[in-house]
């Protein structure tokens, strides 16, 4: 095959066993790879009503054709799962290096089974696959984890693992790649955690082949140009990195402030990019493959927050910083450090600790449910000292380490937890910005950005404009961005290489590399398909129309300041739009005609 | 004047684009275990190295070749290239060469090493960071030196 290796590698955690399978041909062509090939065999092999953390849920690991190919910013693989933080079919991208070293160690796919009777971890070097002993290793934070794996295995092996927040089963855990790279959202790593995997190494020295070479170059070429070309793609995010967008978006009103009592915070400059450039950069880095380089190998001196390591990307920064109430960013760089070493997802983190804090300033919890700390907003040493204990599951952190619904739940006070689908809702606030909250609402894996991102129009104005203060068209916009995204993200593609080129760039990169034409109309298609295989296995599960909302804080509380002061989420008078768009009935369940269109059951 | 592989590991982003496309070049794939250019990382310091044949002047691989295989170009000025009719696979240059920069494939029964791709390199046509330049051997340094200069300058101002 071209693009695809042809093999998935299946492993059984209880028995030990390892077994090779041939990729299927038409499976792969109509999915792709990564989230829609992983989703897809979800889809087939697990029951929706499976407990996330019994040895029955399966992980997969799934690189896209891209991947592992010179396709501009396109080395990306993804975790698929059934998510313990709120039951969806899960989906976590990540960049590095750890995808195309999949490829090349000869795998399409990577689906793990059962639970392993002792921590454990994988070594797979090409065609030889071991699960090894992991006593050593486990309990050490993601970094030593590298470190420790490579030196039993191979120097250069590319190393996934999960830190101490994955072992003690947290439900914001990430599963982390060459060190700084994440696998957020949902709690994957604590599937992997719940399965005694402590880390997988790979080592591959094969191929990526590809069908027509010349043509296959030309396109690239191309779509480097273009996003070379492309102020955020070619300059910004090198320059700055995502945490540019603090500035922008908090001139839109739409930076959520201390736990989403408001839309604007006075002091964003002193936590964004421009900011972070200035004060702890020290170079720009990128993902395989990658031409952009948004990554931020950063560095803090101030010896309360010392350290090194990558970050803040903006939902980091906004998270502990503007949703907390802090702007100090040496304390948010170090929060984002540390979330990195316990293997812990900052935009659940974050909004989890805001949660804490209005809980304390309202009075519903005190200093006793804290151990002793005064957890108000606008308290940095308080937050820094919150990311420890919920990445130790101590005292209170057992608490904040089951993420923001649970919180406040158990405190009596569910709304106040910032979330859609029980996931924490990122940086934009959809009182400000209604497209978004839109994508929220009706996200496959809870509260997201990265699922459709509006933004991009209704905000950064790229390639079209919309007014981010109205909701006519934006349920068409949704629809676009979610299908194209899905399908993006099949393809092994980087969402940030959309700041450059679009569908048509990518089908004909794939179609190049592949030797299967793939047009415009089809790639969309594909990421129709996606989609709706993961509403309807959501619906499976338990989901139902009424959680496709937002918390009533958005719903019925205006912006208190700044440019979109006065403004709520209109979201009723986009929802019904949305569904007979979908060709969804008015319970948000795809119809028949549709699914026949789409060739699914 | 003839021209030279510059790198400048300082402005290395560790994507490895280098090494896609010289495997893409030479072989026709994506395999970075037969590029001719090795971008390595250190994660916990945040650096990546780019490595390649520096086309030495005086070269050990070709010193040790036993049968001339290993030599210096009559058509290129600043190339060491290799020929595949003439090498008997003894593996010396790689041993001889102190930077590990020329390499035994048993895959294809190849020494590779970096041939700039006689005279184009795609690893500088790939670079997005401009990490790897070719550039005139008689400028190769100018810039990294005037930079650093430029330094002596700021310091100099502002003390008098």
């Amino acid at each position: 095959m071209y693009g695809w290796t042809g093999t998935i590698l299946r492993i059984d955690l209880t028995k030990g066993k390892v077994k090779r399978e041939a990729t299927d041909v038409k499976m792969a062509h109509d999915y792709l790879g990564a989230r829609g090939l992983g989703g897809k065999i979800i889809v087939d092999e697990l029951d929706p009503k499976t407990d996330a953390l019994s040895p029955d849920n399966k992980l997969i690991f799934a690189p896209g054709p891209f991947t592992g190919t010179f396709a501009p910013s396109a080395g990306r693989y993804e975790v698929i799962t059934k998510g313990p933080l709120n039951n969806v079919i899960a989906c976590s991208n990540s960049g590095g290096a750890f995808g195309p070293e999949l490829k090349y160690a000869g795998y399409d796919a990577l689906i793990i089974e059962g639970k392993a009777a002792k921590p454990s971890y994988l070594w797979i070097s090409d065609d030889k696959v071991e699960i090894r002993d992991a006593a050593a290793i486990w309990g050490h934070d993601t970094p030593d984890t590298t470190d420790l794996v490579r030196a039993e295995t191979d120097e250069e092996a590319k190393v996934a693992c999960i830190g101490p927040a994955g072992e003690h089963l947290s439900l914001i855990a990430n599963i982390m790649n060459e060190m700084h790279r994440a696998a957020g959202r949902t709690g994957v790593g604590a599937v992997m955690g719940s399965k005694n995997l402590k880390a997988i190494a790979v080592y591959g020295t094969g191929s990526v082949q590809v069908a027509d070479p010349d043509r296959f170059k030309a396109a690239v070429m191309n779509a480097r140009k273009l996003i070379q070309a492309h102020p955020v793609g070619g300059a910004g995010l090198k320059a700055y990195g995502t945490d540019v967008l603090v500035n922008i978006l908090n001139q839109t009103g739409a930076l959520p402030t201390r736990n989403f009592q408001d839309g604007y915070f006075p002091t964003a400059d002193k936590i964004g990019g421009e900011s972070l450039a200035a004060k702890q950069l020290v170079r720009p880095k990128g993902c395989f493959s990658c031409i952009i380089s948004c990554g931020r190998v950063s560095k803090v001196d101030n010896p309360d927050y010392k350290g090194f390591g990558e970050g803040p990307e903006y939902e980091t920064a906004w998270s502990f910083g503007a949703d907390c109430g802090i702007d100090d960013l040496d304390a948010i760089t170090k929060a984002n450090f540390l979330c990195n070493e316990y293997g812990m997802d900052t935009i659940s983190m974050g909004s989890t600790i805001a949660c804490a804090m209005e809980l304390f300033e309202m009075g519903a919890i005190t200093a006793k449910d804290t151990d002793g700390v005064q957890l108000t907003f606008g308290n940095t040493a308080a937050m820094v000292e919150m990311v420890r204990k919920a990445g130790k599951n101590e005292g209170f952190g057992a608490k904040l380490a089951q993420g923001s619904y649970r919180l406040a739940e158990s405190y009596g006070h569910p709304e106040l937890s910032m979330t859609c689908k029980k996931q924490e809702m990122p940086a934009y606030d959809p009182r400000g910005v209604q497209g978004i909250g839109l994508n929220y609402a009706t996200g496959n894996r809870g509260g997201c950005h990265v699922r459709g991102y509006t933004i991009a129009i209704e905000v950064l104005q790229n390639g079209a404009v919309m007014d981010p203060r109205v909701t006519e068209g934006k349920a068409g916009l949704d629809i676009l961005f979610q299908n194209l995204t899905a399908a993006l993200d099949s393809s092994g593609a980087c969402l940030f290489s959309t700041f450059g080129i679009g569908g048509a760039e990518l089908a004909e990169m794939l179609s190049a590399l592949t030797g299967v034409e793939y047009s415009l109309d089809e790639f969309l298609r594909i990421g129709e398909r996606i989609w709706n295989q993961e509403r309807l296995w959501n619906l499976k599960q338990g989901y139902t129309t009424a959680d496709d909302t937002l918390p009533d804080r958005l719903l019925n509380d205006p912006i208190k300041t700044g440019p979109a002061k006065g403004e709520v989420s209109h979201l009723d008078q986009m929802l019904p739009e949305y569904y007979s768009l979908r060709g969804w009935d008015e319970k948000g369940v795809p119809g028949k005609a549709k699914l026949k269109e789409l060739a699914l059951n | 004047m003839a021209k030279v592989l510059m790198i400048h590991p300082d402005k290395c982003t560790g994507c490895r684009n280098c090494e896609l496309a010289c495997s893409f070049e030479h072989e026709g794939q994506f395999r970075p275990s037969a590029a001719r250019v090795q971008a390595y990382t250190w994660e916990r310091e945040g650096m990546s190295v780019p490595m390649m044949c520096q086309q030495c002047d005086d070269a050990a691989c070709v010193t040790v070749c036993p049968t001339g295989a290993m030599h210096r170009s009559n058509t290129m000025a600043n190339l060491v290239d290799w020929d595949a009719a003439t090498c008997i696979r003894c593996k010396m240059c790689t041993i001889a060469c102190p930077f590990g920069n020329a390499r035994y494939d048993a895959a294809s029964s190849s020494i590779f090493k970096c041939d700039t791709c006689q005279g184009a390199p795609e690893c500088v046509t790939f670079c997005p960071s401009g990490a790897l330049e070719f550039i005139d051997d008689e400028q190769h340094v100018r810039s990294r030196k005037k930079a650093y200069a430029a330094k002596f300058k700021d310091a100099f101002q502002e003390v008098s």
